[in-house]
């Protein structure tokens, strides 16, 4: 009886474990069987680098590259807001923060990641767009520049928990030892803490990438939406993630624009794919190069 | 103790009633003798109000199943023409070719107008531009004018504001005002006529185009070739951007369909028509008289929201009162075109 019971439940939990596979071959299927019909009827190539998106139109043009820049852009603009925000705040927080000033700021980033994404889309419609469209002087507030600041702040507290978790991490024996050579602080962090940690905090700054990559709800409702590729970072945009949110719900089932909008979501799978393979990558030089292995 | 065992019962009774409650639906849907079956197909335009009026007119005929399917005006009328609709939708006049097709399938189009559809052109309160030709908005929305100064307005660039190409709203305007010609790409695209409003208030800039119903009076309604956009220069027809939605049925409709088509032209459907942001066109009802009214209040909730909120509503009050029937009132299968 007992025998039974074990292996049924190491039957249960090894489906468990394999649903998460179960669910992304089905994903990636889906995408594949959806956009099938219209990689099947247009050139990949003159798609991608096509530099005009007028799907509805007789005849359609279904130029990405307008979407693809826009979601580059975005997410770079996000990187430059988040990296440093992110990062220093962990580094603060596990170097100079005093035990009550830790007690209130983990639990107020850990807030502040729990937002959601369309709670940051108002702010930054309602607030942050007219302010910097006063401030810059810019014709609309609704831009790319909008759009990167407002996702990173939201990918802000991602990275900072994650990096700050990296940096806990490294054991205490490194610190001391640095020390006791006459390493004074701020070289034990530059030399020793961060580079231990660096794995864990590149880690981090990719899931914050990943998450702005990937953000629907800000992009739609901030960065404009013009399909075209932006002269300048305050120009509106149109990712590619808001234009599959806004266009999905109204197209034709099974027409050319359907198939195009899983195109593009497949596009954004195997970016997002490579994000996380360059991440292992990453993580996995650091940590040969401390002798740590895996 | 007979008290009690009663109690029991009834408890017994009232805990297999989730199971009775599904059966029984189950059983009124799928039974074709519990009801008839009509069939809407057409304009994706005049799909929220079909919609709309299907769901409140299946409340009040519970014997009424009505199927609303979009695909277009075209899809409508060849659907009438091939006798699988009762009632084709279009956003257009039926055209010369498909009455002669229709005429020779033997069957008779019968028009039907429930609502005027119009465009309004919104500027920033602060531009002093008051009036627009379609010659001047088609310019500014294909690229070929981008200053304010052209227009005799300051110099100030401008921030032209389109739809997403797949809502009613953008093929009304694209067909009304653009000619067929494409939207500049660098217009800002917005997911509904909410945030045009918006848009339009914050941006000096900006101009924006919204249903009529949708205005609000955060923005300015320019006049298009002279002509103030109300519920009467609409429903005349004078307003340039404006057009009627058409049902179309075979002969005079009869039956469910016209208890139907009547349903909508009465005050309460014609209310339905307003509420979904287009001028009703009741002859003598006291409403198509109020014109414009600012709805825009709440614009944290978008109409389809509303819409999904109010249908939910709707069937939690019919269960209530013993209504089985309309827990299995077929979901809206797309959302609204023109809010979402």
């Amino acid at each position: 009886m007992r025998r039974f019971r074990e292996t049924l439940y190491r039957w249960v939990f090894t489906i468990l474990a394999f649903a998460s596979l179960l669910f992304l071959t089905g994903i990636v299927l889906t995408l594949f069987w959806e956009s099938f019909p219209f990689l099947a009827s247009h050139d990949f190539f003159d798609t991608v680098f096509g530099l005009y998106w007028y799907p509805t139109y007789d005849p359609a043009d279904f130029g990405m590259l307008p979407l693809i820049t826009a979601s580059f852009v975005v997410t770079l603009g996000a990187m430059v807001v988040c990296i440093p925000i992110g990062v220093g705040t962990a580094l603060f927080l596990h170097e100079l923060a005093s035990a009550s000033q830790r007690a209130v700021l983990k639990p107020l980033i850990e807030i502040l990641a729990g937002i959601p994404s369309i709670i940051y889309g108002f702010f930054g419609m309602i607030i942050v767009a007219p302010f910097i469209q006063n401030l810059l002087g810019v014709p609309t507030g609704l831009n790319a520049f909008t759009a990167s600041l407002i996702l990173g702040i939201m990918a802000t507290p991602t990275v900072a928990s994650l990096a700050e978790d990296a940096l806990s991490f490294v054991p205490r024996s490194f610190r001391e030892a640095s020390l006791a050579l006459g390493a004074n602080r701020w070289q034990t962090l530059t030399r020793v803490v961060v580079p231990a940690a660096g794995s864990g905090i590149s880690t981090a700054i990719i899931l914050g990438i990943g998450r702005a990559v990937g953000e629907t709800m800000v992009v739609l409702m901030v960065a404009g939406g013009a399909a075209v590729i932006p002269d300048s970072i305050f120009d509106p945009v149109r990712p590619m993630t808001a234009t599959i949110a806004a266009e999905m719900g109204e197209t034709v089932m099974g027409s050319a624009h359907y198939s195009a909008i899983f195109t593009i979501g497949l596009i954004l799978f195997f970016i997002t794919l490579a994000i996380n393979i360059v991440a292992e990558i990453i993580s996995r030089r650091f940590r040969l190069k401390l002798g740590l292995g895996r | 103790m007979q008290v009690r065992r009663n109690t029991g019962r009834v408890a017994r009774i009232f805990s297999c009633l989730p199971f009775l409650l599904v059966f029984v639906s189950g059983v009124s849907c799928s039974d074709p003798e519990a009801g008839n079956t009509l069939t809407i197909k057409g304009s994706t335009t005049v799909l929220p109000v079909a919609q709309i009026g299907a769901e409140v007119f299946m409340d009040r005929n519970p014997r009424v199943d009505i199927s609303v399917q979009g695909g277009g005006s075209g899809v409508g009328i060849a659907s009438l023409v091939d006798r699988t609709t009762q009632i084709a939708t279009s956003s257009r006049e039926i055209k010369k070719e498909e009455i002669e097709r229709a005429r020779a399938a033997g069957v008779h189009p019968h028009e039907t107008i429930v609502a005027m559809d119009g465009i309004a052109v919104a500027v920033n309160p602060s531009n002093p531009v008051d009036n627009l030709t379609t010659e001047q908005i088609r310019d500014i929305y294909t690229g070929e004018v981008s200053n304010w100064r052209e227009l005799g307005g300051p110099d100030r660039e401008i921030v032209a504001i389109s739809r997403d190409t797949s809502s009613g709203t953008f093929e009304a305007f694209e067909k009304l005002a653009l000619d067929g010609l494409k939207v500049r790409p660098d217009a800002l695209v917005t997911a509904s006529n909410q945030v045009v409003n918006t848009t339009v208030a914050q941006t000096p800039g900006a101009i924006g185009y919204l249903g009529y119903g949708y205005l609000s009076d955060r923005v300015k309604a320019v006049s298009v070739d002279g002509i103030r956009p109300s519920g009467e220069t609409i429903r005349s027809g004078r307003y340039p951007l404006a057009r009627p939605l058409y049902l179309y049925t075979d002969g005079k409709p009869t039956g469910d369909a016209k208890r139907y088509v009547d349903f909508l032209l009465s005050e309460e459907g014609q209310r339905l028509v307003q509420e979904q942001g287009f001028i009703p066109v009741s002859e003598g009802g006291r409403l198509s008289d109020q014109g414009y009214e600012p709805r825009d209040k709440s614009w944290i909730c978008s109409s389809s929201e509303l819409r999904e909120i109010r249908s939910a509503l709707r069937v939690l009050r019919s269960e209530r009162e013993g209504g089985l029937k309309t827990a299995c009132l077929p979901f809206p299968e797309k959302r609204d075109r023109r809010a979402a």
